[in-house]
């Protein structure tokens, strides 16, 4: 099969569903003929004309609430906002808005539309375009939050979450972007609320999200060199979040490592690792569970100091022969 | 009587009768909602309109049915205007579930997306980019509707207020961004927290009309607001219509008012839009003054009714709590 970048993967999604879906359309800063800020939207104004690749002012407030707009009343725009970071500014429309509607209007009106950003640090950008903030969204009841971590899982699961009727927050990691995987011609979906096991293993369990899961991979591999066995699994969706899977895993290899690049203080893996102790898997563990997060710290611009700010591969090794050493 | 010769033309003896009798809807609305607060009967917390009825109903009486609005806080009147049911709008306050939002929106929140009211809205500014966004759906669908986006003196000094008019008057989207200028937000005089008169005058700044209406007189309104509403509807794009009003009450229900006089009050009462247009109607001949009183008691008994269908109505159950939160 064909290999496509996660970028491309992104792009191919949403130019073949606009051929089959006149109200969907694309909004953001710059998607125009510039291509968007990381090229996500390249040449897709030549196909879909700007009335559809719509450019915008610089002005999040107003897009986020356009799309709102536009999603309550019949269409099904896709947002693209250039950093993940400048959610801040979009917060009311996401937060107050369209994650509220559907249950303050008692069920009626529906506010699909999804919100594309690139997240995470590794770009030497700094503190106000490195962060990564999806625990603050899957916070909100109302919101789907997905941060697909491959080619194939990003076509798939962006499918999924431009058929949903919901508000989704959709992830899309910068160091993700140049990553490639075998990625089919045809428009598929994966269902949000559905974790991949992307390596199996028996005798710890590490869930990891976005570019988190490479390394996770690439820390099983190191460890296989010294004979231990570790599953990865990637949730790719955070709201639904696929406990059943994670579950299932821990019961089987009674250790859980949780790795993500957002801070630890508050992160989701606070609510991995909750979900576990709180489930029937807590009476499997043989030791204490694990996580590994970014440092409260804003990112910092010297790129050593940037690396060190968030997990690495040997602290993700570390971590699991910590727990098995237990 | 001057301010017939204002009158838009396509207004109907018969419209002026159902506007005179949607005021009294909201005035009575209002002043029933006011007196449960005080008893305690409804929780939570209400925004009251009485004295801005002319802006609520002129506004909206040159609509059509299948153009939208959206509301404020202060949102009642605008409901009301845009052919709600009084009685699903007052279980609604009642948390009943043959609420309009089923008893789980209250007062701030109250929606009938079908009928084109995209909603009340508990954030000040927040209404400005949805109407801009549904405006956008009416132009790339080209389904010719137009969007009435109600806000307040205060919601113009918020940065979605620039955002979301910048942006539709760029796209040339069809919106009307109307101000109830009721000359305080909150506790705060529009002197004192802007540095222009006019809130209309701002709408230099994007490129677009901006116009100064009496809020308190419904044909100055109706002709402001359908010219605008013509405007949009023709593709030339949004434009602003302030109508200077003001509210009775305080703000909310905890507001002792203490920022404004006895004698400013008494000016505004004065100047009541419901009197206005009922005087205006006698003097031209088109309503008697029993048939004046007619109106009025007809919407006193509605409001009466309302109370009655709330309190007869079922409270939500526990297995309504996590229902709707997604499609």
């Amino acid at each position: 099969m064909r290999e496509l970048t996660y970028l491309e993967a992104v792009r191919e999604a949403m130019s073949q569903e606009m051929r089959q879906n006149e109200d969907v359309f694309i909004l953001g800063e710059d998607i125009g003929v510039y291509g968007g800020a990381f090229g996500v939207t390249r040449n897709m104004i030549e196909e879909f004309g700007p009335e559809r690749i719509r450019n915008t002012p610089i002005s999040e407030a107003a897009i986020s609430g356009t799309a709102v707009g536009a999603a309550l009343t019949g269409m099904r725009p896709i947002l693209e906002l250039q950093f993940s970071d400048f959610i801040t500014i979009a917060m009311d429309n996401m937060v107050n808005q369209a994650a509220k509607i559907r249950y303050m209007y008692g069920g009626k009106g529906k506010v699909p539309m999804v919100l594309r950003t690139p997240a995470g640090s590794g770009t030497g950008a700094a503190a106000q375009h490195s962060q990564s903030l999806e625990a603050w969204m899957t916070h909100v009841p109302g919101l789907k939050v997905v941060q697909p971590s491959t080619a194939y899982d990003a076509k798939g699961l962006l499918k999924a979450a431009m058929d949903d009727d919901n508000p989704v927050i959709f992830y899309e990691h910068k160091l993700c972007y140049k990553t490639s995987s075998e990625v089919p011609e045809e428009l598929y979906s994966i269902p949000l609320g559905k974790a991949d096991i992307k390596r199996e293993g028996k005798d710890v369990t590490i869930v990891a999200t976005a570019i988190m899961v490479h390394k996770s991979l690439e820390a099983a591999e190191a460890l296989e060199k010294e004979g231990i066995s570790a599953e990865v699994i990637d949730p790719r969706t955070l709201v639904p979040l696929d406990t059943d899977t994670i579950i299932q895993s821990v019961k089987k290899t009674s250790r859980l490592v949780v790795v993500h690049e957002a801070v630890k203080r508050g992160g989701f893996g606070g609510e991995i690792a909750s979900t576990i102790a709180e489930s029937e898997a807590f009476d499997y563990l043989d030791a204490p569970i694990k996580r590994l997060g970014g440092k409260a710290v804003p990112i910092p611009y010297n790129p050593e100091l940037e690396k060190s700010a968030i997990p690495s591969v040997n602290e993700i090794v570390a971590a699991v022969k910590e727990t098995l050493n237990r | 009587m001057t301010q017939v010769k204002n009158l838009p033309p396509n207004v109907k003896e018969t419209d002026l009768t159902n506007l005179l009798k949607q005021m009294w809807q909201i005035r009575f609305f209002e002043e029933k909602v006011d007196e449960f607060f005080a008893k305690g009967m409804i929780h939570g917390t209400t925004h009251l309109a009485v004295g801005q009825e002319a802006s609520a109903v002129g506004a909206i009486a040159v609509l059509e049915d299948r153009d939208k609005i959206t509301s404020t806080h202060r949102g009642h009147g605008h409901c009301i205007a845009k052919g709600a049911e009084v009685n699903r709008m007052m279980a609604e306050l009642f948390g009943r579930t043959t609420g309009y939002c089923k008893g789980k929106g209250g007062s701030m929140h109250i929606a009938d997306v079908d009928k084109g009211n995209l909603g009340a809205n508990g954030i000040v500014g927040g209404g400005f980019a949805i109407a801009t966004g549904a405006a956008l759906t009416s132009k790339m669908k080209n389904e010719g509707f137009v969007v009435l986006c109600f806000f307040g003196d205060g919601a113009s000094n918020e940065g979605s207020f620039h955002e979301a008019i910048n942006l539709a008057s760029i796209w040339k989207l069809p919106v009307v961004f109307i101000c109830e200028n009721n000359q305080y937000g909150m506790s705060g005089p529009v002197k004192e927290m802007m540095n222009v008169e006019d809130v209309a005058k701002r709408a230099e700044a994007y490129g677009i009309p901006g116009a100064v209406v009496d809020g308190n007189n419904i044909f100055d309104v109706m002709n402001g607001v359908g010219q605008a509403v013509d405007r949009a509807r023709n593709g030339e794009g949004p434009s602003i219509v302030e109508a200077k009003t003001y509210r009775w009450k305080g703000h909310s229900k905890s507001d002792a008012k203490k920022y404004r006089t006895r004698e400013e009050e008494q000016e505004w009462r004065a100047k009541d839009p419901i009197r206005h247009l009922r005087d205006v109607m006698i003097a031209e001949g088109l309503l008697t003054e029993e048939a004046a009183d007619e109106i009025k008691a007809a919407a006193k008994k509605e409001i009466e009714d309302s109370v009655e269908f709330s309190k007869a109505s079922p409270m939500p159950t526990i297995d309504d709590l996590m229902e709707d939160i997604y499609a």
